[in-house]
């Protein structure tokens, strides 16, 4: 799992006052269990939420199931159409994804291979501070950008603040998108649909950090292929991102915009 | 005085039903759009903003240059402005009202604009926007309101009144330094984030709202007894062609900070809206209009012996205004947004119902705008007589 060190060891201690041995706990923490064992503690308890995507790892499979499970665990709709198409997550080509900063050189198998793309819960973020009602905002105990869709009056300045096209805005109402794209809408109905006129995004599962959980994305890469896509604390010099990032080279999207991203990508 | 608009000449009741019934179309469309959302706009998640807000834009610059009559009257005693400054008033109050209902139709979901009230985050510029414009509007009801009335009962204003006034002229700076700043402090967007924005917008909003005032002069003297005055149009007249010049010269310095420099982000969007970015160039012939009109008002407003005949101050006002309205109206938006933040080039042109919703609220504006002046020109006759 692309699961925080430290954090795992909490789990493990945890799991051994509950009974099991330390060495059971580990070798017994596939999946499910994990969420099991996360289920009322540390999970919640980071300081600065992150997100290495390793590129070696990383591949068409893993990103497409990345995206279904998180579209349809959040009822992202499927409009089929890209001028008013929503999306949280989704696949874009290094040249697009890194724009400007590839060169002419460069193989086509290299500038036409896939990122996988998210909002970058950034530290310094563009669009909580255009927000005119604070509907999206840095929450100040774990850095995850937030955004409420109850209050959103739909602006759409975030969107326009929002310097890596992380935000869709629903241009019409979800539940009118094209039958035949969605026939099972909402996909999940423990989670709310949102109405037309109100901006959405990645909200880095913040419903499944609260419970314990990891996010969709990161859960459905590493049952596929472990460490491809790491979760972990930004903040925790021991953590399993900051050694990643420390032994690898990573890169992030427009660091010099100076919005502090947070998902970062080793190459 | 609100009686003198409902005393009117057949034409003016024609006029008026006319406008009703275009903002009754406007409100038709509004409808649908309220029903099936923004998605019957041209709007897209990559050009997020569009015709909406880009006349939100330029109508907060007609109203700003409501100050370019008020300013040389109070601060450089130009007394000759004193018998107009109720009109740039009273333009500046419709365009105002054009900006919060243009602000609104662009809302996804506006009766939570309250929200903003409840919820105001100090950092955010649009917050601030909405506390100008609003108070700006205020501001101008009741200077204009309040001279009006003295006028009429042939006193002079109250001293309260004064310093209002005074508030005013900053004010109007203000509304539009905060309505460029909207734009000016985005990262990423490459075409808005230039530190001459706000500059640019003055520019253009005093040479554009004068002209558009110029025009309104020359209307209410054809079809009123009230004349503005010869002087005042000719002086009205150099104001748009220094602004004009200003206006002309700052764009000239952006293209050559981008060209000079090379830097592809600053070229993509002036490159898109004057050749085309990878095939696409909607905008392209509109961009070669307005500099057409911006080179002809030119021509004719630095040359005196043009610029000093009404007839050429026409048409150089007509240009100065089809000009602007291109380049803040519409360029400046659409091209901020293209390309997108990942390079790729995805075009925006507005709908029928975009179009007729704008259609509704321009409409709106000059039904206000004609009842105002109405007002005003009943007083001014009535005062003469």
């Amino acid at each position: 799992m692309g699961i925080d060190r430290r954090e795992f060891l909490k789990i493990a201690g945890l799991s051994a006052m509950m009974g099991l041995g330390g060495k059971a706990a580990f070798d017994l923490l596939v999946p499910g269990e994990v969420e099991a064992s996360l289920k009322d503690t540390p999970l919640t308890q980071a300081k600065r939420w992150g997100m290495v995507v390793d590129m070696d790892k990383m591949n068409d499979e893993i990103m497409d199931r990345c995206v279904e499970a998180c579209h349809r665990i959040h009822n992202v709709p499927d409009w089929g159409d890209p001028k008013v198409e929503i999306k949280w997550i989704w696949k874009e080509t290094y040249e697009h994804t890194f724009a400007g900063q590839g060169h002419d050189y460069q193989g086509e198998e290299f500038k036409e291979r896939n990122f996988l793309i998210l909002c970058n819960h950034c530290d310094n973020p563009a669009c909580c501070r255009v927000c005119p009602t604070k509907a999206t905002w840095k929450r100040e105990k774990d850095g995850v950008v937030m955004m409420d869709p109850h209050r959103c009056i739909g602006c759409r300045f975030c969107m326009a603040a929002c310097p890596f096209g992380a935000r869709s805005f629903n241009w019409g109402d979800p539940r009118k998108a094209p039958e035949e794209l969605n026939t099972q809408f909402p996909t999940n109905r423990d989670y709310p649909t949102r109405t037309k006129g109100v901006v959405e995004k990645c909200n880095l599962c913040a419903e499944r950090i609260a419970k314990g959980q990891f996010p969709a994305c990161v859960e459905t890469a590493n049952e596929i292929l472990k460490d491809s896509l790491v979760f972990g604390d930004l903040e925790d010099p021991g953590s399993n991102v900051r050694k990643l990032l420390r032994s690898r080279y990573a890169i992030r999207r427009k660091p010099e915009l100076g919005t502090g991203p947070n998902i970062y990508y080793v190459v | 005085m609100l009686d003198k608009a409902i005393k009117g000449s057949q034409i003016y009741w024609g006029w008026i039903i006319f406008l009703l019934a275009l903002i009754g179309v406007g409100f038709g469309f509004y409808l649908y759009q309220w029903f099936e959302g923004l998605r019957i706009t041209g709007m897209s998640r990559d050009v997020s903003w569009g015709f909406y807000i880009g006349q939100l834009t330029y109508f907060v610059g007609v109203a700003a240059s409501g100050v370019m009559v008020v300013l040389p009257c109070y601060l450089h005693d130009y007394k000759a402005f004193g018998r107009i400054t109720i009109l740039g008033e009273f333009l500046a109050v419709p365009a105002i009202i054009i900006c919060l209902l243009f602000v609104f139709v662009d809302l996804g979901n506006f009766p939570r604009f309250i929200n903003m009230m409840i919820h105001p985050n100090l950092t955010s510029i649009l917050f601030w926007d909405a506390i100008v414009l609003n108070v700006y509007l205020f501001l101008n009801i009741l200077i204009g309101w309040n001279v009006l009335s003295a006028e009429r009962k042939g006193i002079h204003y109250q001293k309260w009144i004064k310093i209002l006034i005074y508030i005013s002229i900053p004010w109007a700076f203000s509304i539009h330094t905060v309505t460029a700043f909207l734009y000016a402090g985005i990262p990423g967007r490459h075409y808005w984030l230039t530190a001459i924005l706000a500059a640019r917008f003055l520019s253009s909003a005093f040479c554009s709202g004068p002209a558009l005032l110029i025009l309104l002069c020359l209307i209410v003297r054809k079809v009123t007894k009230f004349d503005p005055g010869k002087e005042q149009i000719r002086t009205l007249g150099g104001i748009v062609a220094y602004a004009m010049i200003i206006n002309v010269f700052f764009f000239l310095l952006e293209l050559f900070t981008a060209f000079y420099s090379q830097i592809p982000g600053h070229m993509h969007s002036i490159v898109y809206l004057f050749v085309g970015l990878e095939g696409h160039g909607k905008l392209v012939p509109l961009m070669w209009i307005a500099t057409a009109f911006a080179f002809i008002a030119l021509v004719i407003l630095i040359v005196p012996g043009f610029r000093r005949k009404e007839g050429i101050l026409t048409v150089a006002c007509i240009s100065v205004i089809i000009s602007t309205w291109i380049d803040k109206g519409f360029g400046l938006i659409v091209g901020g947004f293209i390309p997108n933040s990942f390079e790729k080039v995805f075009e925006y042109w507005p709908t029928v119902p975009e179009v007729f919703i704008s259609v509704g609220i321009w409409a709106t504006g000059l039904f206000i705008l004609t009842v105002l002046y109405k007002i005003v020109t009943a007083v001014k006759e009535e005062v003469a007589a």
